[in-house]
């Protein structure tokens, strides 16, 4: 069988997605199913800015409201800034240690496809009685009285996906710790690998917490478990615990990849090595640790003791240390440095400022007693806004503009890119800058309306207005990539021009394989290195030309969690006593999902060979052909 | 793949090595295990010898921890070689796990 392709049928290139266990096409899938949720989540934004636009307004109601921020919230982080970031790493961090695939290409597969159904199921709530509403955090004893099976939607959808997380976790740590090319040393590894690494090890740590939180409320919700009720002898607060301590880790989980795409942005576009590339390593692993030694200050107006508040705000503030390391060393790297400002680069420049007014307020917070006055206030969502959204965001759309021509092999309009930035970047701040303020005037959080007597008018338009120039900032990206697509002008290895890393030394998109041979890594910055010693071909090769083993495409992966998605429908309807199928439809989908699995455990699957002719023929060609598997 | 498993055949010299290295490990096994049957002798003693519930507590708490170390490095092989990365993400958790317990068990339960 011949495995390098042939022209596909729109049919072909379906099965092809639906089936494929190549990291970069999941990568796609990833950036299509996070972009989508991010467009639900932006428009669920514009929803709760359009309420609030002004005093008294009635756009939506308080119980819809409600369901609106918790939604707003769940998805935006679980369900469209997560899977992009993973989409990034899943197209970039094996080319860039030289690997041609992650280490568990099945489960690659599996991680999205359970992250996938539990997105789906959880949105699919707006259809079926009632969005969650207890607020992304869903505090116990809050979700507990919420009626409807809100609740019930947000714990099993998110416990799905959180398998999925866990997976992709656990896959890219097996990934870096063995797959490395000859000569890629730890010290070596470029840094959005290295901030890969350690995100997935907070995933690894982060999400078992997560998963045991959600597991007592399922319990307590659907099973009469006592877990979280007071009156019965359990414990609410134990929720915040376990919620924090997977919430905190989160945030890190969010930022260090982000932290690891404008590193990559900063020394390309600077062309300079990074400046202090160790001291960034290990203030990336020190934050690593950092981020599970300071949930409580989450936690701060509960009613710890003195002693506990005073314990984990002083932890909380240690955070700032390897934080202000990495923007010196950023602000080092530019310094002196070639500068070219493309979009990736001023998304990057526009990042320093907005992250560190967002660190700054975050110190604020850590001194406890002034966070007994700024707690949920409207201070609060000015803060995390400023470390999410101009920290991820930015750099999530840093990475699209970086990494597109490395995914899709077209380069994303420059002009148009611009007219993103800077209707995103001036209502990014129109629209929470003005919120610290709000904050400090009395406003507090999650509140539906407010009065036309309190002051709080003009600055709430405001910041609504400022929500508009974001949305029409994404709707021009959206029509930058339709562009693009249609216009479908092919780049090189290297577009940018300027890469350092091993991703842009292969074409663009790389072939299936990645690397007909693993290349030979001799120094940081491979690329750069062999550029600068006037090697042609970009890489020198650890091995003759061989016989590549690559794995077969499977459909298992997606039957798999579509089985958890029809068990979770029986879940969450197992208590209602006018639905007698639930029980049902629970073993219906749990029988789908062990099924697949015995099938996976029975069935040899061994892969298949590309034969060395096979390469030799494709690298006449260019070496981009996508492959049939 | 079995059937392409080099045979090994070893010279005198690297038996010899392999033969040293061996004893060595055993020892370190059997001392090992001396010293976990001493602390669980110690452990013993201090609940028959009925010392106060303060004293009893952490001082077996550290024994315990004291012994799975031990355990780890002596008879699971986390000395050997290449074991790096393995024992730093297993401290690492067990560090993660154990700030947690102690939080929860400080501000929580206590």
């Amino acid at each position: 069988m011949s495995s390098l392709a042939q022209k596909k049928g729109f049919g072909a290139v379906i099965w092809d997605y639906l089936t494929t266990v190549d990291h970069k096409k999941i990568a796609i899938l990833y950036l299509i199913s996070g972009g989508f949720f991010f467009l639900v989540g932006g428009l669920e934004a514009m929803m709760i800015r359009i309420q609030l636009m002004k005093a008294g307004n009635d756009f939506l109601s308080a119980g819809l409201y409600n369901e609106m921020i918790t939604m707003h919230g769940t998805t935006m982080i679980f369900l469209a800034a997560m899977p992009i970031l993973l989409a990034f790493m899943n197209a970039i961090m094996p080319l860039q240690i030289g690997a041609r695939d992650v280490a568990f290409p099945f489960l690659n597969s599996l991680g999205f496809w359970l992250f996938f159904f539990g997105g789906i199921f959880l949105n699919l709530s707006w259809f079926m009685g009632g969005a969650p509403d207890a607020g992304w955090t869903n505090y116990a004893s809050l979700a507990l009285a919420s009626e409807g099976h809100g609740i019930d939607f947000y714990s099993l959808g998110l416990t799905i996906s959180g398998f999925g997380t866990l997976i992709a976790g656990i896959n890219f740590l097996v990934t870096i710790i063995n797959m490395r090319a000859p000569g890629m040393t730890y010290m070596r590894m470029p840094l959005f690998t290295w901030t890969t690494f350690v995100a997935s090890a907070l995933i690894l740590l982060a999400f078992p917490p997560l998963t045991v939180g959600l597991f007592f409320m399922v319990f307590d919700r659907m099973f009469g478990a006592n877990f979280f009720v007071v009156e019965m002898g359990g414990n609410t607060i134990i929720w915040e615990h376990l919620f924090w301590i997977f919430g905190h880790p989160e945030v890190y989980i969010l930022i260090l990849p982000a932290f690891g795409i404008f590193s990559e942005i900063f020394a390309i576009f600077s062309r300079k090595r990074l400046f202090g590339y160790t001291a960034l390593v290990f203030a990336t692993i020190l934050i690593g640790f950092y981020g599970f030694m300071v949930w409580a200050h989450h936690m701060f107006t509960v009613g710890l003791g003195p002693t506990a508040n005073a314990v984990f705000a002083l932890a909380t503030m240690i955070i700032a240390v390897p934080t202000g390391i990495k923007i010196f060393n950023w602000l080092l790297t530019i310094w002196g440095g070639s500068i070219k400002f493309t979009v990736p680069m001023v998304y990057a420049i526009a990042f320093i400022p907005s992250f560190v007014a967002g660190g700054v307020t975050g110190v604020m917070q850590a001194i406890a007693p002034l966070d007994y006055q700024l707690h949920d206030s409207y201070f609060i969502v000015a803060h995390f806004h400023y470390v999410i959204v101009g920290g991820v965001v930015l750099a999530i759309l840093a990475g699209t503009h970086l990494y597109w021509p490395k995914m899709f092999g077209t380069m994303l309009s420059e002009k148009l890119g611009m007219v993103t930035f800077w209707t995103f970047f001036i209502g990014f701040h129109l629209t929470f800058f003005i919120q610290h303020f709000l904050g400090l005037l009395g406003m507090p959080r999650r509140v539906y309306t407010f009065g036309a007597d309190q002051g709080w008018d003009l600055f709430n338009a405001i910041s609504s207005l400022g929500a508009l120039f974001m949305a029409i900032g994404v709707i021009v990206l959206l029509i930058n990539v339709v562009i693009t697509s249609v216009k479908n002008v092919r780049v090189g290895n290297d577009p940018w021009e300027d890469g350092r890393t091993l991703e842009w030394a292969i074409p663009s998109p790389p072939p299936f394989y990645n690397f007909a041979q693993t290349p030979l890594v001799r120094g940081l910055d491979t690329y750069w290195i062999e550029k600068m010693e006037g090697n042609k071909e970009g890489m020198v090769y650890a091995e003759p030309i061989g016989d590549v083993h690559m794995p077969n495409g499977s459909i298992i992966p997606l039957i798999m969690s579509f089985g958890m998605f029809v068990a979770s429908f029986g879940a969450l309807y197992f208590q209602d006593d006018t639905k007698p199928w639930a029980l049902a439809v629970l073993i219906i989908g749990l029988g789908i999902t062990f099924g697949s699995m015995l099938v996976r455990s029975l069935k040899d699957d061994l892969g298949f060979h590309i034969t060395k002719e096979e390469l030799l023929e494709d690298a006449k060609r260019g070496g981009n052909t996508d492959g049939l598997k | 793949m079995a059937h392409d498993t080099p045979e090994k055949i070893r010279s005198h010299a690297e038996h010899e090595f392999l033969k040293k290295k061996r004893n060595t490990e055993m020892r370190h096994q059997l001392t090992s295990f001396a010293i976990m049957i001493f602390l669980t002798l110690i452990a013993f003693t201090m609940v028959a010898a009925g010392f106060s519930a303060y004293l009893i507590v952490p001082i077996i708490l550290l024994l315990a921890a004291v012994q799975v170390v031990l355990q780890l490095y002596h008879f699971m092989h986390l000395s050997n070689k290449g074991h790096g990365t393995v024992a730093f993400f297993m401290f690492s958790g067990m560090f993660v796990a154990f700030i947690t317990i102690l939080a929860l068990v400080t501000i929580v339960w206590w």
